[in-house]
């Protein structure tokens, strides 16, 4: 079960590096970070909603975060103000979606208001004694829409002027994007460099237990309730992206990019901002993902630790085993991940649980150079 | 049009000669690592009153030969290794376990055994020039070297068919399970006695004893997750620099042969390579192969420097991407500009670890400026521009300034009674992601770009690069 | 076996991609000293043959030798060794290298230094090196590239591109050369100009050419025969004046032929 749960948060994580291997074809080592930074808001939040009583943290946000976000929202006022003077003095109609700084600046300052209202949402749910649940699923939502606020600004900032550059370049910059998420992490006025632990927002309880005992004497399967939870949570996400990938008109305009971003240009698609659709919905995942993983094992590291980075490349190697760029890959990579690292620790040796997950990806790279599910790209000559 | 070979054969130049430029080079390394060992040395001791700048350079040293080795694959053909330090730990725990099981072996303990030519610490040698440690400590560099350069053929003959981002995933693969297999090794012996008892390679025992008796062979023996430590410290200016000097010479000479076109043209374009006769998988397996001999050997000279404990962790795909900053950062493909990048990149987070240090470079500074600002007015009086030198001139009075800018806000914030409470060492690695980013957008192509710092065309004018954006 | 007369033959080879049968049946013939051209209306597999035949694609089926070599499962570079080149309908040159070393690198191929040999910078390696920038300062006078030298191949305007492709493709000292759209995007002067340069070559290196190419007044003017290929299949094989008046041809260029209106190009 724990592989599933565990498999199933890979899952979550490769989605983002393959949604964005897809479109901008370069491996954003900066999303193992947004995951862990997922961790973090989701510890900052619960906290900050009162479920850490002797926490550090004082309730609510962290005071310099209200200062941004005001700033933010300010500037927001301002450029919609004088594009609408600009606007009018033009005689041109005012359509907040084309202008640009304006809009982007409306958007993300909305954004970051809705997840301050999460925020006190959660709160008054935890003050509520049955609301408990929604409590949790608040602090989830409020932590998505941040991570998603940072990778929209990161990508906005950091990869957009670069998309007619080398990739290598582009992998250079996510890889000074990782560096600079990881060292503001353990910044003093953020998260600090001392592990914690994330508080329990459910009491766990085992639900089932499946089989054991028997002839073979083997142990039994404990069915926890956070792995439930977890593994749910997870799916529902991964259901809800298929079809937004698939059934959807902001899908379809995705693989279309994805397939050819010159061509959909021509075809009218908003290329740039699928793009950073693409990064916001990726770190969403990884956020649901940040979240879910510290519900499960609750002890949170620095945000540098080499577990949480190793939790990353094993996503990352998910992503390729199933096919990189493939997005039903990606959750069936995640899936097999989990399943060999708990079940090669079961049966062979904990140990070399990593040695595993890299041997897989070895293997599948030699036998399927494109991953399972993935389609091999022939160079036209 | 007669054959290229009975063409070449016609041209055969004098042999004293060539000979002779072809050595050169060798001597002034040697000539240059001895006044570096000898003379600098104890020079930047009595500046710095410790061995903190030598130490300083010495990281640098290592670093050159790690980022100029990486240029080869990365740099020339275009390949994306992302484990190269892999490789570097590779050779640093085969250096680590000959030298020290060694050591172990001939002398009873691992003390360094030291001539005048590899030791950091003054006073503290022998007074021979070359000891038997010494023979011990440069054979282990050369296996070092070489085990990482079979790893190397091991890891690139499958994946090197591979295309792009997928050697990039496969060296990471390697290098993780390499972590791994390093972290699961048994601890070190610290007893001479056993360790002349134990089997050095061990496998015998496989089939003759039961499997509770094995005795963990010296090969596996290399401290598990806690680092080998107890290694003696060989490592000095001496031998880092000559490695260094070797690295330069043999990645210039392959760069401006015919081999080195040919890794260029394998990362400017495969296909195209291929069919004008390169045989790209052979050339990219021997770029990979060299490249490992080299971080091979940056292992090995590591793993043997003060203050450093060799450990899988530390050698683990962090410092991968170090290196590949570093190369990055230089332009891909030139030489020189991995060796200044690396330089940079050592420095820069020991600056700013204690920026107080920059006062009292003041003067430095400020000559290479105004020096590097004479050269380019000079230049420029004779018709040719020299953008490169003005902005390190721009670069150096930039860095004038903010010294003197935060120095001045220190001491006001010191006078006014409320010390500031930043530690610039908190913000250090901040500083340079950010710096990184930038220069990944203000500067894609690097410092260089594919030139060293002596082309022609780097000092030309930029006009017929004018239609880049 | 193909006789020993022909420098480069080809028989039978099949290639498809899927379910699309790119090429069948091909066979050519080139005797040495041989200028053929190979044509054909868009897609009608003519770059296929090209790959085919410098190895870049895995024939199916058939055999090709070049001077009596089977040249079928080399690696392209093998072929190159052999004495095959090419240049490319879309420009591939070594955009960053200067023209100089982009001519030089196709000297590697005939190279016998070592590597080994390279970092010493042995005796036998500098005359070599010397050679080949002798050979590529000739060959780029040749195509009159030589003042161009030490510029980046990507600066050069495309005309100078296309030449390039050529001399690069000559330096490998090829025994046969196929020209892929050579002429594609000159205008009529530097067409006229490549013809003349083209039919040099052959006379001067005594070289055997097969060329791709779309400008039919090129095609008729300097080649001795042309074979033509639609659907993968050759439909004509003749001189100029034979293939102007091939039914097929002319139905497979301008659809169902009017008897009245011969002229094809």
């Amino acid at each position: 079960m724990d592989a599933v749960a565990v498999g199933s948060l890979y899952a979550l994580i490769a989605l983002g590096y393959t949604m964005v291997y897809g479109i901008l074809k370069f491996i954003n080592f900066a999303h193992s970070d947004i995951f862990v930074l997922g961790a973090w808001i989701s510890f900052a939040a619960a906290s900050a909603t009162g479920w850490a009583a002797a926490s550090n943290h004082p309730i609510g946000p962290a005071p310099w975060v209200w200062w941004v976000v005001i700033l933010l929202s300010a500037a927001a006022v301002i450029a919609t103000g004088v594009e609408f003077a600009s606007a009018s003095r033009a005689g041109r109609k005012f359509d907040i979606r084309y202008t640009r700084s304006a809009g982007v600046l409306t958007l993300m300052s909305v954004w970051a208001w809705a997840a301050i209202a999460m925020l006190f949402g959660a709160k008054v749910a935890h003050d509520h004694e049955g609301l408990h649940l929604l409590s949790g699923g608040l602090i989830l939502l409020c932590a998505m829409l941040t991570c998603g606020l940072v990778s929209f600004t990161l990508e906005r900032v950091a990869y957009k002027p670069l998309r007619k550059a080398p990739r290598l370049n582009v992998l250079i910059t996510a890889i000074g994007v990782s560096l600079l998420l990881q060292n503001a992490g353990q910044l003093e006025h953020m998260f600090g460099t001392r592990p914690t632990r994330m508080p329990a927002l459910l009491p766990d309880r085992v639900l089932a237990s499946i089989g054991g005992g028997g002839a073979a004497n083997t142990p039994s399967v404990e069915v926890h309730l956070v792995d439930v939870i977890g593994a749910g949570t997870a799916l529902v996400l991964m259901l809800a992206l298929d079809w937004l990938v698939f059934r959807t008109k902001m899908g379809r305009a995705m693989r279309a990019v994805s397939y050819n971003e010159k061509v959909a240009a021509l075809m009218g698609i908003p290329v740039d901002r699928i793009i950073s659709f693409t990064f916001v919905l990726g770190a969403m995942l990884a956020a649901a993902a940040g979240f879910l993983y510290a519900m499960k094992y609750p002890g949170l590291n620095q945000s540098a630790a080499p577990v949480w980075v190793l939790l990353g490349l094993k996503a990352f190697v998910a992503a390729v085993v199933g096919g990189i760029g493939n997005v039903r890959g990606a959750m069936l990579g995640g899936l097999l991940i989990g399943l060999i690292e708990f079940f090669g620790a079961k049966y062979l040796s904990t140990d070399f649980r990593d040695v595993y997950v890299f041997g897989l990806l070895i293997v599948v790279l030699l036998v399927r150079p494109s991953g399972i599910l993935g389609k091999a790209v022939a160079d036209k000559v | 049009m007669t054959k290229l070979f009975e063409q070449a054969r016609l041209l055969k130049p004098a042999a004293p000669a060539t000979m002779l430029r072809a050595v050169w080079p060798l001597f002034a390394v040697i000539a240059l690592a001895v006044v570096l060992q000898a003379v600098l040395k104890p020079w930047l001791e009595t500046v710095s009153g410790g061995d903190f700048y030598a130490k300083v350079l010495l990281d640098i040293g290592i670093n050159i030969i790690l980022a100029v080795s990486l240029t080869i694959v990365n740099g020339f053909t275009g390949q994306f290794s992302i484990g190269h330090a892999a490789f570097m730990a590779v050779g640093g725990y085969t250096a680590a376990g000959i030298v020290y099981y060694g050591s172990m072996y001939f002398y009873g303990d691992a003390a360094p055994h030291a001539g005048a030519l590899s030791t950091m610490i003054q006073d503290h040698h022998s007074g021979a020039i070359f000891t038997r440690g010494d023979g011990l400590y440069v054979i282990s560099l050369i296996a070092g070297g070489i085990v990482a350069a079979i790893c190397g053929l091991v890891v690139g003959l499958p994946s090197l068919r591979l295309r792009g981002d997928y050697l990039a995933i496969v060296t990471l693969g390697f290098g993780e399970i390499l972590r791994v297999l390093i972290q699961q090794s048994a601890d070190v012996s610290y007893d001479a006695a056993e360790i002349r008892a134990a089997p050095i390679v061990g496998l015998g025992q496989l089939f003759s004893q039961p499997r509770a008796e094995w005795q963990a062979p010296l090969w596996a023996r290399l401290g598990g997750p806690l680092g080998f430590s107890g290694l003696p410290f060989y490592t000095s200016l001496f031998w880092v620099f000559i490695i260094v000097g070797i690295t330069l010479l043999v990645a210039f000479r392959l760069k401006n042969s015919t081999f080195g076109r040919a890794f260029l043209s394998i990362r400017e374009d495969e296909t195209a390579s291929e069919a004008m006769g390169v045989n790209t998988t052979r050339y990219k397996v021997w770029a990979f192969v060299i490249a490992a001999f080299f971080a091979g050997v940056a292992g090995a000279l590591f793993a043997h420097t003060t203050g450093v404990q060799l450990s899988a962790q530390e050698l683990g795909f962090q410092k991968s991407f170090d290196i590949i900053i570093m190369v990055v950062l230089g332009g891909m493909g030139s030489i020189s500009g991995a060796a200044i990048a690396a330089a940079v990149v050592t420095i820069l987070p020991e600056l700013l670890r204690d920026p107080t240090r920059l006062v009292g470079w003041q003067p430095q500074i400020i000559g290479i400026t105004l020096l590097a600002a004479a050269i380019a007015a000079v230049l420029r009086y004779k018709g040719r521009s020299a953008a490169f030198l003005w902005s390190i001139a721009f670069g150096g009075a930039g860095l004038c300034v903010l010294t003197w800018l935060g120095y001045g806000i220190v001491k006001l914030a010191d006078a006014t009674g409320h010390p500031l409470d930043i530690k610039l060492g908190d913000y250090r690695m901040i500083i340079f992601a950010l710096s990184l980013i930038l220069m990944m957008i203000l500067r894609p192509q690097g410092l260089l770009g594919v030139r060293e710092v002596w082309d022609k065309a780097l000092w030309a004018k930029r006009a017929k690069q004018g239609g880049k954006p | 076996m193909s006789p020993p007369s022909s420098l480069l033959a080809a028989k039978g080879v099949c290639k498809s991609f899927g379910g699309l049968k790119a090429v069948q049946e091909f066979s050519l013939d080139l005797n040495k000293g041989d200028l053929q051209g190979l044509i054909g209306p868009n897609g009608a597999g003519k770059t296929t043959v090209f790959n085919l035949l410098t190895g870049v694609y895995k024939a199916d089926k058939g055999s090709i030798s070049l001077d009596g070599q089977p040249l079928i499962g080399l690696r392209p570079s093998r072929i190159a060794a052999a004495g095959l080149s090419r240049t490319f309908q879309n420009i591939r040159l070594f955009g960053e290298l200067s023209v100089l070393d982009n001519v030089r690198l196709a000297c590697h191929v005939r190279s016998t230094s070592s590597m080994a040999g390279a970092i010493c910078r042995s005796i036998w390696n500098r005359a070599e090196e010397h050679a080949m920038l002798d050979r590529a300062r000739t060959l780029l006078g040749v195509f009159e590239l030589g003042r161009l030298e030490d510029e980046q191949a990507r600066n050069l305007c495309y005309g100078d591109q296309r030449r390039l492709e050529i001399v690069r493709a000559m330096a490998t000292e090829p025994k046969v050369l196929l020209l892929d759209e050579p002429a594609a995007g000159m205008n009529p002067q530097e067409k006229l100009e490549l013809a003349a340069s083209i039919r040099s070559l052959r006379d001067r290196f005594s070289l055997t050419i097969l060329l791709i190419e779309h400008d039919m007044g090129l095609v008729m003017d300097i080649c001795e025969r042309i074979t033509v290929l639609d659907y993968g299949q050759i439909i004509a094989v003749g001189t100029p004046a034979e293939i102007q008046k091939h039914p097929k041809v002319i139905e497979a260029y301008l659809g169902v032929a009017d008897p009245q209106e011969g002229a094809a190009a």
